[in-house]
């Protein structure tokens, strides 16, 4: 630590080179916070802790297919189930459909498996006595400002009324939040009434499109799994049942290899970066062999002598990386509050700094290396003279 | 404080050229080459630019290393912008050709996908029946009512079940589609429980090749024949539409009707008299609007994105090319400052800095461009479409997205140019001559 001015020093002899070193470094590591936040949004859609203990019964034959009802009995009678409820994709566009959002009919029971959705006491009841009621996550009312009380419109696109209208309106009667925020994007959903739903709709009545079971034990969920597809085994309805992770990592990865492309986005910037960082690195030691041959002549060890170089190298890539990443996280929560799920974002937490640092202690190593060599091994007679 | 308003002033100034460099056309690119081409050639500044260029290129050879950090700076921008311009593209393209002017298709009002919608016998043959529709050589209206619903199918070397859609079509189905061809097998025979697979759902998805059972909603089917649309279709697998409403217990109900009409210009006509009967809730649009509309929000996400992470290497490499450049310019102060001294005008100097800089941001746009054009083009690629199914797709770098690439390099290098440029314009030329 001693070093510190001595290091601090020699990164900034050059102001401007290392002010645009800096700059390309920063650059770089904005787009690794910016690419790997989308990367676990769709990566955490299927490990989210609440996900883990929860089962989705699909048909068998495609999620697009409805479920009899009459299931609803027969699953909260398996043993191990703790809490069963059912939804319905509605589909329904809110004045454009470029405004899209989640939106279910969903019986009541709904927040009693997902006890991550919290909703205050009140606004269950309502939501349980409304005939039309609905309730909406805190981002999406924001998106909207809307306010309980309010009538929300949404035209259908699978379910027309019994009337053949395409028009529903729904009263808002609770707004829910979800205290983790890296699965806040569920706040961008609207659920209601599920009766309401059955009995208005022009056909399909009687089907559910999915079950959501909560066992008692997660450690049963495997079982429970069976029990609820043995049920159905060679009926006309034969389901499908996998823990929630499982079916949300299965949709995400039919939209794409988002690792992938992410993957290889980032390949293409470090690679570029390495080769300019360690051209900085490599001129900076070039053109300060004579006072590296002084170092030495004072004192300084072979192993000083790099180890310096090193350290400087890698404070550059830790400078440049910490701003940028520090861009990137004021970068996403302006996103996130500004744009809501349209891009699925998670903050720039934990996981990411500590994925930063380490790439950028790597990086600062890896293109540090060569010149501090090239400094550990100068004759002292030979750089002075110029040689 | 002075010398900052002054590069501000001069960021400000380089705006224009590089905003006219991203938007020209390239045939004015071209032109403005050639213009300076001329001017290198037939002027006296342009001569003692052109041979203070030369100087300049002829040590490159001495600067390798931070030479190559422009060029694979840029390289990687242009690269990464053109694949993902290209996945755009192939998107975009492969859902545009699906449709066309002259066959329209009919959903439920409001239903948006054919997965949504449902339409009835009664009214199939309404709209089978109105005027505008082409009749075959023997007199039979050109419609057919479609069934799409989606089997769960892994992909090949995979074991999580994707979405695959299974359209069910009508008789004429044929006349409707003529750019296809049955490349393997034959066509499935009406009435029975055969499936014919494009051949982008053969390659990319398991037990789906001719002659592999699948089963569907329990009943047992059998691949009977292989063809080639050229468009979103070869990611389906067809069957006779009356056996998939059977299988499906969708009684005498499809998805939606398309129908050939007689001219494309009728479509106005033929779209008026549906949506003007008051017993017809029916949403009435050409194949090429339905199928363009599907591509929009994906294509649109994409390119923002792929813009977005353009931009941001851009500023990464803009930076780089700078150094790169400066310290060019530092190494040459003694043959700069000669140069000056024996009577170059500024003007050559700077001329000369960039010329340099932009071939070096040419090469690497080529390098990027090339790059991407080897790894993805005509690469495979699926996502989800419209109707809860995969739509597979190939990559497209096209001429357009190649020249795009090349003028983003022309873009970085002269704003990476410029600076170091004015500085050797701008160096005095007796501390220039005593530099060791």
């Amino acid at each position: 630590m001693k070093y510190f001015n001595l290091i601090w020093a020699a990164l900034f002899r050059r102001k401007t080179r290392t002010l645009f070193t800096l700059l390309s470094v920063m650059a770089a590591f904005l787009l690794f916070g910016l690419l790997n936040s989308v990367r676990e949004a769709f990566s955490s859609a299927g490990h989210s802790v609440a996900g883990a203990s929860r089962l989705i019964t699909i048909s068998k034959v495609s999620f697009t297919m409805e479920l009899p009802q009459s299931l609803y009995m027969r699953i909260q009678s398996v043993p191990g189930v703790g809490k069963a409820t059912y939804a319905n994709w509605f589909g329904g566009v809110y004045q454009d459909p470029k405004n899209f959002f989640a939106n279910e009919a969903v019986p009541p029971g709904f927040f009693d498996v997902y006890t991550d959705f919290e909703l205050p006491t009140a606004a269950r009841h309502a939501f349980a006595t409304t005939r039309t009621g609905a309730v909406v996550g805190a981002s999406l009312a924001k998106r909207f400002h809307w306010k309980i009380g309010d009538k929300i419109p949404l035209q259908a696109t699978i379910f027309p009324q019994k009337d053949g209208s395409n028009t529903w309106t729904f009263d808002l009667v609770g707004i829910y939040h979800i205290a983790n925020p890296r699965e806040r994007q569920q706040e961008d959903a609207l659920f209601f009434n599920w009766k309401y739903f059955d009995e208005a709709r022009q056909f399909g009545n009687g089907k559910v499109g999915w079950y959501i079971t909560k066992v008692a034990q997660p450690k049963d969920a495997d079982r429970v799994a069976q029990a609820i597809d043995a049920m159905s085994a060679n009926s006309d309805h034969e389901t499908k049942t996998q823990s929630e992770d499982a079916f949300q990592a299965a949709f995400v990865s039919q939209f794409a290899d988002i690792g992938l492309i992410v993957g290889s986005i980032m390949g293409a910037v470090f690679f570029t970066l390495v080769l300019l960082t360690g051209n900085t690195m490599a001129q900076a030691v070039r053109e300060r062999v004579p006072e590296l041959a002084i170092l030495k002549t004072i004192g300084f060890s072979n192993r000083s002598v790099l180890l310096l170089v090193l350290a400087e190298s890698v404070l550059l890539l830790a400078i440049g990386g910490a701003v940028g990443l520090a861009l990137a996280e004021l970068a996403v929560s302006v996103i996130r509050t500004q744009i809501g799920a349209q891009i699925p974002m998670v903050p720039v937490g934990l996981t990411i700094w500590l994925q930063g640092l380490a790439l950028m202690a790597f990086i600062g190593l890896l293109v540090g290396v060569l010149p501090a060599r090239r400094g550990m091994r100068l004759r002292i007679v030979d750089a002075l003279a110029g040689r | 404080m002075r010398k900052f308003g002054i590069v501000l002033a001069i960021v400000a100034a380089a705006i224009v050229p590089v905003i006219a460099l991203v938007t020209l056309p390239a045939w004015a690119i071209l032109v403005g080459i050639a213009l300076l081409g001329a001017w290198l050639a037939l002027t006296r500044t342009g001569r003692q630019a052109w041979s203070a260029t030369a100087v300049g290129i002829a040590t490159i050879p001495q600067r390798l290393g931070s030479s190559s950090v422009v060029v694979v700076g840029i390289a990687g921008v242009v690269g990464v912008l053109i694949a993902l311009l290209a996945m755009a593209e192939g998107f975009r393209s492969t859902l545009q050709q699906t449709g066309s002017d002259d066959t329209a298709i009919v959903l439920r009002a409001g239903s948006q996908t054919e997965i949504n919608s449902v339409v009835d016998s009664d009214t199939i043959h309404v709209v089978a029946e109105e005027p505008q529709v082409m009749r075959d050589a023997r007199g039979r209206q050109i419609a057919s009512p479609e069934i799409v619903v989606d089997a769960s199918i892994p992909k090949k070397g995979s074991t999580l079940d994707t979405n695959v859609e299974i359209r069910g079509v009508g008789e004429q189905v044929w006349e409707l589609h003529p750019r296809l061809r049955i490349i393997a097998g034959r066509r499935f025979t009406p009435g029975l429980r055969e499936l014919i697979v494009g051949k982008n759902a053969a390659r990319e998805f398991a037990n789906t090749s001719i002659g592999s059972k699948l089963e569907l909603n329990g009943e047992p089917w059998i691949v009977v024949g292989e063809f080639d649309s050229g468009d979103a279709h070869d990611s389906e697998l067809w069957a006779d539409t009356n056996v998939v409403a059977t299988t499906y217990h969708r009684g005498n109900s499809t998805s939606s009707v398309t129908v050939r009409l007689t001219s494309a210009r009728l479509f106005d006509a033929f779209k008026a008299a549906i949506t003007s009967n008051p017993q017809l809730k029916l949403q009435v649009q050409t194949t090429s609007t339905y199928y363009n509309a599907q591509s929009e929000g994906l294509t649109k996400i994409i390119r923002i994105l792929g813009t977005t992470v353009a931009v941001i290497m851009a500023i990464g490499a803009i930076f780089g090319a700078l150094n790169t450049m400066y310290a060019a310019i530092a190494t040459r102060t003694r043959e700069i400052a000669t140069l000056r001294a024996i009577g170059f005008r500024g003007v050559p100097v700077v001329v000369s800095v960039l010329i340099e800089t932009l071939l070096l941001a040419i090469l690497g746009g080529a390098v990027g461009a090339g790059i991407a054009w080897a790894l993805f083009d005509n690469y495979t690629a699926s996502t989800l479409g419209a109707n809860f199914s995969q739509v597979v797709f190939e990559f497209r770098v096209t001429p357009a997205l190649l020249a795009a690439g090349l003028k983003w390099a022309l873009a970085i290098g002269f704003l990476g140019g410029l600076f170091p440029a004015l500085r050797a314009a701008r160096m005095p030329v007796t501390d220039g001559l005593r530099e060791l």
